[in-house]
């Protein structure tokens, strides 16, 4: 029987406290870049903060000759593209998803999983680059056409599809959005409704419901803070996209009601013009839209969190 | 057979259609636009792309300085991004029982994940290229190590909680000190899997864009002084495909399908590292 | 069989009462504010072994793991009282966990190779304390697996993962693994409930070698096993120490009415 050395246990002692030290160290940076993000951008947008205050939110002016810049147009263009993502992404989403875990057969699943999940694979900048060259003429000489002769006239959604099909503008945005918001949306979904108990499934398909109500009634109410949380992480995706926007958005600093007018977001107003404005006050009231965009993907992300976490802790709870 | 049977298998058989076709839409943007970059890109996909610069408008060249820059400064941001994440995520596995710090680092990490990357290009040109004054190769590094943390962070997280507390309790049942049970023992099980999320992350970063836009910027020429700016191929696609030039243009759809081709090679091989590690355990 | 006639053997040369290597003292254990085990105390015996049995959540494998501190391993989990071992109080906050450890091995409910070779898992423990040469490692692999009856099935395949081998032959890796670094006292947390029949028989053979040199605590489902193997038996419920006793007196002529009925089976 040996004995351990008073001194080898002391030094184990030490590499344990120094191993843990140095990842706790790297932990906290990972804090400290959060807070680093915050802090710089509010100190690079303070001279715009300090010139406009809180009317820079609601002024629609964007002028670098006269000095006078309000994010309105950018936030509006933000919103509205997200929003159409939305809109097309949930549902297209939830159908995937539904497929994925209730439909398909075994020996497809991970196939067409991987698949839509390589969607998200591709870089932003292909997207930007296939909507404009690929997608936007067609959808100026085909759809646009159609929708401004069909939908153009009813009533109160009419004024929406007015005006020239150029093929560019927020709703060709907000679809290339949509494609690319799908495969994060429908993998969150996906794996939420995989954590529904196959007993609580059968006992409504014992009871004689079809596929779809079993679904509807059973696994969505079942998920339903995991759905929503998945839609947030989308939006968030979507509130920040950049090089996809950028490419067919139009960028124009203009408040149109039309959906085919081109407009601005705020990563594609960075994008386009923060290498080339000068003056600290341009320069400024540019990072002050990235503070903007920051706080609100951050308060969506969080709220998707929040609701994610719940959904796990209460898996936790119920097994 | 009464009526509201019949509807209601009317209304099952319509949605589950209407699934089956969510499906077919999602994989027909797909294919279109692989479909797209394979036709346009394929022929500008020659040896001159590898050997010679980006052209001036109007001439023939190549994208060698952008392909180097790119890997370049991929190297590099994984150099640095992944130890710090593999430590932060150690930490958040493994030393996560007690204390405030883990969990607000798992919060603050996922934020992280999804926040708009231009944000990242935002910050590195506030703190460093503002004040060093010049866009540069390093500036670049840095915005992409910054996406490579979060991801790496989140999976040796989640591998790590892979690995069972019985592995842990059979190590620290020798005697194992905690830095040896983890190093050696839980890390070394969940090597697989980091792996695959170091693979992950270069793809992620290998087509990121908007990070790069105020950072490392573009450069014509040949370079490989990382305190200058550095070409890479994102800023040339982006830079070329909104160009009037054809050459530009075409150059542009050759980028593309690089990058598109590694990027999606880069996610099947960690998908077949992980899946491989998964049937050996 | 042979192994038949050494444990008869072994029952026979026990009749001088052992000395006590464990001696625990009111000890009780919580998880956060539940009571898992309440004024524990017994002394387990030098180079015997003593089994500890019990219907499921009577305590059996908490007071196990009590025995290396692994319950520190998770916070909310605290022990009192008091666990003589070697006349220092195993349960002082000053005691070194890691020392503890390196003198109490354990082996777990199921088989725990470490993800590297069969050679690495045994030298791992034991490189963690001494400096041997590789021809010194060499013969301590060898003897710690020839300990644990599995050097002849691994002696051509030392390089291979310890994954590869079958669950009997992972679990005593496990044991050689424990066996290497030489501790005073080896654990066994149930460890043939992931076993096939022969495996288990190979194992008891082992244990019944082994406590030569070892004092052994094994908690165990299977009472025809604590029979079998042990020299002493504890009976524990609902986290109570119900009856302690040589292990023949327990399954032949047990005190309290509570024992017998969970050994005749009418428990419940």
């Amino acid at each position: 029987m040996h004995t351990i050395p008073e001194g080898q246990l002391k030094r184990q002692h030490l590499y344990d406290l120094a191993f843990r030290g140095v990842t706790r160290i790297f932990a906290f940076l990972v804090l400290t870049i959060l807070i680093g993000i915050l802090i710089s951008l509010l100190i690079g947008s303070w001279p715009a903060i300090k010139a406009f205050g809180p009317g820079f939110l609601t002024s629609h002016e964007w002028n670098p000759v006269t000095k006078q810049f309000g994010a309105l147009v950018p936030i509006f263009g933000t919103l509205v593209t997200s929003f159409i993502a939305l809109l097309i992404g949930i549902p297209v989403s939830f159908g995937i998803a539904v497929f994925l875990t209730e439909l398909s057969p075994l020996w497809l699943r991970r196939p067409i999983g991987t698949a839509i999940e390589l969607l998200a694979a591709i870089p932003s900048i292909i997207y930007g680059m296939w909507g404009l060259f690929v997608f936007a003429p067609i959808f100026a000489e085909y759809i646009q056409p159609w929708m401004i002769e069909h939908l153009g006239p009813i009533w109160i959604i009419g004024p929406l599809f007015r005006g020239a099909p150029q093929g560019i503008g927020m709703l060709s945005a907000g679809i290339i959005l949509a494609i690319m918001v799908i495969p994060f949306i429908a993998s969150v979904m996906r794996d939420v409704f995989e954590v529904v108990p196959a007993m609580l499934k059968e006992s409504a398909y014992a009871v004689g419901a079809t596929t779809w109500e079993v679904v509807w009634n059973v696994v969505l109410p079942y998920t339903r803070i995991g759905v929503v949380g998945g839609i947030l992480l989308g939006l968030g995706r979507a509130l920040g996209e950049t090089m996809a926007v950028t490419f067919v958005i139009g960028n124009a600093h203009r408040l149109g009601t039309s959906l085919f007018s081109p407009g601005n977001s705020i990563a594609s107003a960075l994008a386009n013009e923060f290498t080339e404005a000068d003056g600290v006050l341009y320069t400024s009231a540019l990072i002050e839209l990235g503070l903007i965009l920051f706080l609100i993907t951050f308060i969506v992300l969080a709220l998707s969190k929040v609701l994610l976490y719940q959904l796990a802790k209460g898996e936790g709870t119920r097994t | 057979m009464n009526a509201l049977y019949r509807r209601r298998r009317v209304i099952n058989f319509i949605n589950l259609g209407i699934s089956m076709l969510t499906v077919l839409f999602g994989l027909f943007w797909l294919s279109w636009i692989l479909w797209t970059l394979f036709a346009q890109g394929f022929n500008s996909i020659d040896l001159t792309m590898f050997t010679q610069s980006t052209p001036p408008p109007g001439s023939k060249g190549g994208l060698a300085n952008a392909i180097f820059g790119s890997l370049l400064m991929s190297l590099l941001a994984t150099l640095i991004g992944t130890p710090i994440g593999i430590l932060a995520g150690t930490y958040v596995a493994e030393y996560g029982r007690r204390g405030w710090l883990a969990p607000a680092t798992r919060f603050i990490n996922d934020i992280l994940l999804s926040a708009p990357s231009i944000v990242i290009g935002l910050f590195v040109y506030t703190v460093y290229v503002a004040n060093v004054r010049h866009f540069s190769g390093w500036a670049g590094a840095f915005a992409l190590a910054l996406i490579v943390i979060p991801v790496v962070l989140k999976t040796t997280e989640n591998m790590l909680r892979l690995v069972p507390d019985s592995m842990r309790e059979a190590a620290a049942a020798l005697g194992a000190p905690q830095w040896i049970v983890v190093s050696f023992v839980t890390l070394r099980a969940a090597r697989a899997g980091i792996i695959t999320g170091i693979l992950l992350a270069v793809a992620r970063i290998s087509g990121e864009t908007a990070p790069l836009l105020f950072t490392a910027l573009n450069n014509q020429f040949w370079s490989s002084d990382m305190d200058a700016p550095m070409a890479n191929l994102p800023m040339v696609i982006f830079q070329f495909a909104m160009s009037p030039y054809r050459d530009w243009e075409a150059l542009a759809w050759g980028g593309a399908l690089l990058i598109t081709l590694s990027v999606l090679g880069l996610n099947i091989l960690a998908r077949i590292i992980f899946r491989q590690k998964s049937t050996l355990a | 069989m042979d192994t038949g006639n050494q444990t008869s053997h072994d029952t026979s040369i026990q009749a001088p009462p052992a000395v006590s290597k464990i001696r625990a003292r009111n000890l009780n254990f919580y998880y956060g504010t539940y009571q898992a085990l309440t004024n524990v105390n017994l002394e387990i015996a030098e180079r015997r072994i003593t089994a500890f049995i019990g219907p499921s959540g009577c305590g059996k494998s908490t007071l196990l793991r009590i025995f290396n501190r692994m319950y520190d391993l998770y916070p909310g989990h605290r022990a009192t009282g008091e666990i003589m071992l070697n006349d220092s109080n195993i349960l002082d906050p000053r005691q070194d966990v890691i020392a503890l450890r390196a003198k109490v091995g354990m082996v777990f409910q199921k088989p725990t190779p470490f993800p590297m070779s069969i050679y690495e898992n045994i030298a791992f423990g034991v490189k963690l304390y001494e400096r041997l040469s590789g021809g010194e490692m060499d013969e301590r692999v060898e003897w710690a697996l020839r300990k644990a009856a599995l050097w002849d099935e691994t002696k051509d395949k030392l390089r291979q993962s310890g994954l590869s081998l079958s669950g009997g032959q992972q679990q005593r890796l496990c044991i050689a693994r424990a066996v290497a670094v030489k501790p005073e006292v080896l654990l066994l947390d149930e460890p043939t409930s992931a076993l096939d029949p022969i495996s288990t028989a190979k194992i008891e053979e082992l244990l019944n070698e082994l406590k030569a040199d070892y004092t052994i605590a094994i908690v165990t489902h299977n009472m025809q096993q604590a029979a079998r193997v042990s020299d002493f038996t504890a009976y524990m419920y609902l986290g109570e120490l119900i009856e302690f006793d040589i292990t023949d007196k327990i399954f032949i002529n047990p005190a309290k009415k509570e024992t017998e009925d969970y050994i005749t089976g009418r428990f419940g």
